[in-house]
């Protein structure tokens, strides 16, 4: 029976980490443009995910 | 790489987009910065992105350039006064490109919404399965007790989050009186919760969490999918050209100019008009001549000529020269604001379809409720239990509830939806689908929908002449020469002294001592020729002027529209033209498809004769694509435009059409057909559960076991049915017979 206090947690822990991960993906843009992912991954260039791919604040 | 290098000869028109009008479709993202949004529709490729970013991330003030393959668009950030030159930049490397209004996506928030109600529900379902499973293999007494608790923690959250999108759509429809789908959703889930909720606490051994939850994702995925499949018709929608002026460059009393965006423009002002641009408000010639192209205003298929004092209805594309307007009327009384108040007028007097799904809802919600009823004091009659006799009445209704009703209509349009847009067919939503299937009148407009909207030549004359004629051609952007200038043959080019261009009247061009002109026959020849009795459209080449040549040119057939007419005959439906042009020209094409036609209808006439029709009961399809469309599209009981239509019409249209072809009509009916079909076995499985679940659920024998089986059997069977791979994909000899046999559909069911 204890085990229970232990398992049932992670169990769910587990699922609310991933629900919580594919809020962010979807929060920060990364099913915008699935057939451009698609191809980008094939362009040269250190290109990096979309969130980082943003350049530097050109005002800055 | 051939997909990268489009021609862009069509849209020439709308290449020359002012940097005032980047500007005013701009928005500021931060300080200094701006945004611009593009539609690129010849992204294709990855390369295609490379080769976009590139070049616009070379260009001055351009700080981050992002093209995206799914929607065609590109995102360019830029600082400074002025934006860079985007568009050339793109046409140089061959992408013709149109501004993307930035807040014409707001709407689309609906979607992430969705996805995450659906993430949620995922979430519990798998969960709450999880727990439920183990009780079902024979956890007892405080196990069984600890899980339910856990079960309850995590569906209270899930149908307060996810559970909104049914529960706000119930509340509005039941604030109206009505019922649709969601009603009878909301409460099996509510009641299913609150029962469960009940044993929980009485440490009962049956507990529904599991059905209320799972039946929110599975109704989840399916009305995700279907507004995922509107979002994509929109977007491609979205894309097209705009074609209607965002502003006009206007002449102020001190002579200086000012650029000012279309609602600002007062009766009075002075605009100055270039060629290729349309008329932003009603407006009177002051100055200059020119020709004018009224096709998406009025359906005049030939240019008209403009000289002073001519009135320009708003939309009206200037071909030749530039004009010197006075506007004589403001944006909101204009031609345009006009046709938007006939749309209006036409949605008001057009009875609210209701879904079939709504309609089956309405049938469904009483009998199960009744049969919920009935068990309960049936139960209280037998055998005195409350608690037995309402845990019973709650048991039917959560068997009963609509899980495969639910989806059975959303997941065959999601279908039908995704096998349009691949036939290059964009659908605004299902209900246009269950209409289309209902129609047995197709009304066509002539110029731009049965026909091209540009003209073609007909006849032509041996190939010398054909050269110089198109050497000639080739430096006017007027629609005859641009049709005349595809007869050069492209290894001969012939270099002209001078050429000019004569507004209303041709081309004249001068090689040594010899003068050519190319153009309207008593303006080329010295001496018009008399027999020239018929008043076809004809273009004269002469050299000092004699005649050389005369090329006949006509607004020609669209591609496939006489077979979709014959087509649309065979199906069974009565089939006419209506059209704003003329007589002549409207019975021509009307004999080459073998329709009856009615001509020189203006716009209120429009909506008058499809009002007319049904009222005599017909189910009207109207097909156009021109401002004066607009508001007949809207009457209608279901519309289909071109991609080529005015912005208006293509707005109000249910269906869209992308590809040249006509043949886009016939093939959406079918489809619309062949869904309606699939539709109604959905429907009809739907029924024979229930048939089957609910005496089981009445007698009392239903486990939360019983119903989580039962209830995904049922959702998988019809959404396995939807995805069968036939729909509308019959060969096309057999469409015509199986759609007559599709369309006696119960039209009194209304």
């Amino acid at each position: 029976m204890i085990d229970f206090f232990f398992l049932i947690p992670i169990a769910i822990g587990l699922g609310l980490t991933g629900l919580a991960s594919f809020m962010w993906t979807l929060r920060s843009g990364q099913y915008d443009d699935l057939e451009g992912a698609a191809e980008r991954i094939l362009f040269e260039g250190n290109e990096g995910p979309v969130v980082g791919n943003r350049p530097s604040d050109p005002t800055a | 790489m051939s997909c990268c290098a489009p021609g862009a000869e069509i849209y020439v028109h709308q290449s020359g987009i002012a940097n005032e009008e980047i500007v005013l479709a701009s928005r500021t993202v931060r300080e200094g910065v701006r945004q611009t949004d593009l539609s690129v529709p010849d992204i294709r490729c990855g390369a295609c992105l490379r080769k976009i970013e590139t070049a616009l991330g070379k260009l001055d003030g351009v700080a981050h350039a992002r093209a995206n393959l799914s929607s065609r668009r590109v995102t360019v950030l830029w600082n400074g006064e002025a934006p860079p030159p985007l568009i050339p930049a793109l046409k140089a490397i061959g992408y013709r490109a149109h501004i993307h209004a930035a807040a014409a996506d707001r709407e689309d928030g609906t979607l992430p919404q969705l996805v995450r109600a659906l993430a949620v529900a995922g979430f519990a379902t798998s969960n709450i399965m999880l727990l439920s499973v183990s009780i079902w293999s024979g956890a007892e007494a405080e196990t069984r007790d600890i899980f339910h608790w856990i079960s309850a923690a995590i569906a209270l959250p899930t149908l307060a989050y996810s559970g909104q999108v049914f529960f706000r759509s119930a509340w509005r429809s039941l604030r109206h009186g009505q019922t649709n789908m969601d009603v009878p959703i909301s409460i099996g889930v509510l009641l299913a919760f609150g029962l469960s909720l009940y044993e929980t606490i009485h440490h009962g051994p049956h507990a529904y969490f599991d059905a209320a939850v799972s039946l929110l994702f599975f109704l989840l995925i399916g009305r995700t999918l279907d507004h995922v499949m509107r979002a994509r018709a929109r977007q491609a929608v979205q894309g097209l050209a705009r074609l209607s002026a965002r502003g006009a460059l206007v002449v102020r009393p001190d002579g200086s100019q000012i650029y000012l965006p279309v609602d600002e423009i007062q009766p009075g002002m002075t605009i100055l008009l270039a060629a290729g641009e349309r008329v932003p408000v009603d407006a009177r010639v002051a100055r200059g001549r020119s020709e004018l192209d009224r096709a998406l205003v009025s359906g005049e298929s030939v240019p008209q000529p403009a000289t002073e004092g001519t009135q320009l209805q708003a939309g009206i594309l200037n071909l030749t020269g530039p004009l010197e307007i006075i506007a004589t009327a403001p944006a909101k009384d204009s031609f345009l604001a006009e046709m938007a108040r006939m749309m209006d007028a036409a949605e008001a007097g057009r009875s609210t379809y209701r879904r079939i799904a709504d309609r089956a809802s309405r049938l469904y919600a009483p009998v199960v409720h009744a049969t919920a009823l009935l068990t309960f004091a049936g139960w209280m009659i037998a055998a005195g239990d409350l608690h037995r006799a309402l845990t019973v009445a709650i048991a039917v209704l959560i068997v009963t509830c609509p899980c495969a009703l639910g989806l059975a209509v959303p997941m065959v349009h999601v279908v039908a939806a995704k096998r349009l847009f691949d036939r290059g067919i964009m659908i605004r939503d299902g209900s246009a689908l269950e209409r289309l299937a209902n129609v047995d009148t197709v009304v066509l407009d002539k110029t731009g929908t049965l026909t091209t909207g540009r003209p073609q030549l007909v006849s032509a004359s041996n190939a010398a002449m054909n050269a110089l004629a198109a050497a000639i051609a080739a430096q006017s952007r007027h629609p005859y020469s641009q049709a005349l200038a595809k007869l050069s043959d492209g290894c001969r080019t012939i270099t002209f002294d001078a050429v000019s261009e004569y507004p209303g009247m041709g081309l004249q061009a001068r090689l040594g001592s010899d003068v050519y002109r190319l153009g309207r026959p008593d303006w080329a020849v010295a001496e018009p020729r008399l027999d020239s009795a018929d008043d076809e459209v004809a273009v004269v080449l002469s050299k000092n002027g004699r005649c050389l040549a005369a090329f006949h040119l006509d607004d020609d057939l669209r591609a496939g529209a006489a077979e979709a007419t014959a087509d649309l005959t065979a199906f069974g439906l009565g089939v006419s033209i209506l059209s704003g042009d003329n007589d002549k020209r409207v019975r021509k094409i009307a004999a080459r498809c073998g329709v009856s036609h009615t001509a020189a209808a203006r716009p209120a006439d429009k909506v008058r004769y499809i009002a007319a029709m049904k009222q005599a009961g017909r189910k009207v399809l109207m097909v156009g694509d021109g401002l004066n469309d607009a508001p007949a599209l809207t009457a209608a009981d279901v519309s289909m435009a071109p991609a080529s239509a005015a912005d208006i019409g293509r707005n109000a249209a249910d269906l869209v059409f992308l590809r040249e072809n006509l043949a886009a009509v016939p093939q959406a009916i079918v489809l619309a057909c062949d869904a309606s079909k699939r539709v109604r076995q959905n429907l009809a499985l739907a029924i024979t559960y229930n048939i089957v679940a609910i005496p089981i659920a009445v007698l009392g024998h239903v486990t939360p076991l019983l119903a989580a089986v039962a209830m995904s059997l049922s959702s998988i069977i019809v959404v396995a049915n939807a995805l069968r791979p036939d729909l509308g994909r019959r060969p096309s000899a057999q469409v015509s017979q199986g759609n007559q046999a599709a369309s006696p559909i119960p039209r009194g069911a209304t």
